[in-house]
């Protein structure tokens, strides 16, 4: 319940943002990062809640993106229906590969490098292949009604993806409290200790696969909505896997806050570096590996993980002292 | 005879050129605790990963309440009712006690309110009732096997495998497990230990298989197996039952 309260504060405070600021430019960064908020959570299920640690988010990314886009371009399908039917496929997407990694027995670096070669496959296909527009890309034609989930204002698209992420919070507070979500931790945690106490573990990590696969794919729809463009660089490039991974990692593994909390703190890092020192190219890449190398070091479970710990040891430290004092007085 | 929930028949398993287990067969009965005993390498825990399902027979069957259960994965057998511990304990390091039993308790209840009440339950039965919040990792080795005992109990088995649960506790741990484990037989749970602590066999057991080289050499009360000398020589060697056996004459 109090958690629950904690998402409903934080979302209102990001709703409230675009009543007091009107730049573009801050209402596009802040969409932006949202949407790797969202890209993150994804990753987050699978990999801070069941430690499978995934390189190719990009695959779920980028097939929610191409058939969102296919479908309207090519078929002249109605945006949300794409946009259902992005995040389905997407899922799909995580069925499959997760159901030959995990059947294969596939564990830590050997199901990141094949999910990694998963999304690589996928960009390929796509940068040849003629219905995803091949090297050239697709472009959704321009068309500013909600009925096509296009919006004048920057606002909405602002709320639409707040309103995606917010379910995502709520997601993995869910996840926290339910059966699938603790065995799930307990997979995490020591798989064979997890079958012995008759978790299913194939089943528990492909069921994680596909709700991870479909919240990341959200991203990718959403991405398609908001620039009207997709291509293979895009949709399936490393890219989205790396910051998919590295802002729960940021953040806080296997935390309900610990995506959205490292996406702004990433995003914001690069952002501002950018200010500071012009466009160099790569240099937010840079920055990227310097944030993950301090996190790494001092804060392994993220910043929520570091901030939860420093809490509890000054609950610790303030509780502590109190008993012998009563003592005292008593005595 | 008592009915027994589980019968091995004749299981085998090799890992390549070992035989590790040979044409092993052994059963436990409901409410009984029944000790399997042998020397280091005898593949005591090799049978045990075959009844658990966590490894597959080379030969032979697993019947367990009357089906046949051979091959069948970890988790069907846990919801079948068969739970196991650990010898190498594995404790989900980074979870709490409560955490850790909860994972067991939700078998059975989907619930989480009503698995945490089961958790804490047997918690306190194992005697964890005051480490409930701790870190898993925290504990010390006779915390950790408790909790082996636990997360195996809240699954509320019908069959328990315990894998050296008294192994490396000292006496006053010991004396402290030994009555636990005994209420699990009392309400009607079959226990298959693996023990090394003969101490506590001949107090827990009622029936003994003795596991040597990959077969089973002998069984019995555990009176009898102690003065079996096929089981004297398996621990101590080739004609080393005639030496003790003159050594008590003189």
């Amino acid at each position: 319940m109090k958690a629950l309260l904690l998402i409903a504060i934080a979302v209102a405070v990001f709703a409230a943002v675009p009543l007091v600021v009107h730049s573009n430019v801050v209402l596009n960064f802040l969409v932006v990062t949202l949407m790797i908020a969202l890209a993150g959570q994804g990753w987050n299920i699978l990999g801070g809640y069941g430690g499978q640690y995934s390189f190719g988010h990009a695959a779920f990314f980028g097939t929610g993106a191409y058939v969102t886009a296919i479908l309207q371009v090519e078929y002249g399908v109605n945006a949300w229906i794409g946009f259902a039917a992005g995040i389905v496929a997407g899922a799909a997407v995580g069925a499959i590969i997760g159901g030959l990694a995990f059947r294969a027995g596939l564990r830590s670096s050997y199901f990141a490098l094949v999910t990694l070669a998963f999304a690589e496959v996928l960009r390929i296909l796509a940068s040849v292949a003629p219905i995803t527009g091949a090297g050239v890309g697709l472009l959704v034609k321009l068309d500013l009604r909600a009925q096509s989930f296009q919006f004048q204002s920057r606002a909405i698209f602002y709320y639409v993806i707040l309103a995606l992420v917010a379910v995502s919070l709520v997601i993995a507070q869910l996840l926290e409290r339910s059966r699938f979500g603790t065995w799930l931790i307990a997979v995490r945690e020591n798989e064979d200790a997890a079958m012995a106490l008759g978790v299913d573990a194939f089943a528990v990590k492909l069921g994680a696969m596909v709700l991870s696969a479909a919240v990341t794919a959200a991203a990718g729809c959403f991405y398609v909505q908001y620039f009207l463009f997709i291509d293979s660089g895009i949709a399936y490039g490393t890219w989205i896997s790396i910051e998919a991974l590295l802002t729960p990692i940021i953040g806080g593994v296997g935390t309900v806050f610990g995506a959205l909390v490292g996406a702004l703190v990433v995003k914001s890092l690069g952002e501002g570096a950018k200010l500071v020192t012009g466009d160099v190219p790569g240099l937010d890449l840079m920055i990227y590996g310097a944030v993950l190398i301090v996190v790494i070091r001092f804060a392994p479970r993220g910043l929520v993980g570091a901030f939860t710990d420093a809490r509890e040891r000054l609950a610790r430290r303030f509780a502590a002292p109190r008993p012998p004092v009563r003592e005292a007085v008593r005595g | 005879m008592v009915e027994s929930l589980l019968s091995v028949e004749h299981v085998s398993r090799r890992f390549g050129g070992l035989l590790a287990v040979n044409a092993a067969s052994l059963s436990a009965p409901t409410a009984r605790i029944t000790a399997l005993i042998g020397p280091n390498g005898a593949g005591k825990t090799t049978l045990f990963a075959v009844i658990s399902g966590f490894l597959k027979p080379s030969a032979g069957r697993v019947r367990y309440g009357g089906e046949d259960v051979t091959g069948e994965p970890p988790h069907r057998l846990a919801r079948r009712g068969i739970a196991r511990t650990f010898q190498i304990v594995q404790p989900f390091a980074g979870l709490s006690v409560r955490d850790n039993i909860l994972v067991g308790a939700h078998l059975r209840h989907r619930a989480r309110a009503a698995a945490l009440a089961v958790a804490e339950e047997v918690g306190r039965e194992v005697g964890l009732g005051d480490m409930l919040d701790r870190p898993a990792h925290t504990l010390t080795v006779a915390g950790r096997k408790r909790l082996e005992l636990a997360r195996a109990l809240a699954t509320e088995p019908k069959l328990l495998l315990l894998d050296e649960v008294l192994a490396g506790l000292n006496p006053s741990e010991i004396r402290d497990v030994v009555p636990v484990i005994r209420a699990f037989c009392a309400r009607g749970i079959a226990v298959i230990m693996i023990e090394h602590v003969m101490q506590a066999v001949m107090s827990l057991a009622e029936h003994v298989f003795v596991l040597a080289e990959g077969r089973i050499i002998a069984e019995g009360t555990p009176a009898q197996v102690v003065a079996d000398s096929a089981v004297v020589e398996a621990y101590l060697g080739h004609g080393a039952a005639a030496k003790v056996r003159s050594a008590n004459v003189h």
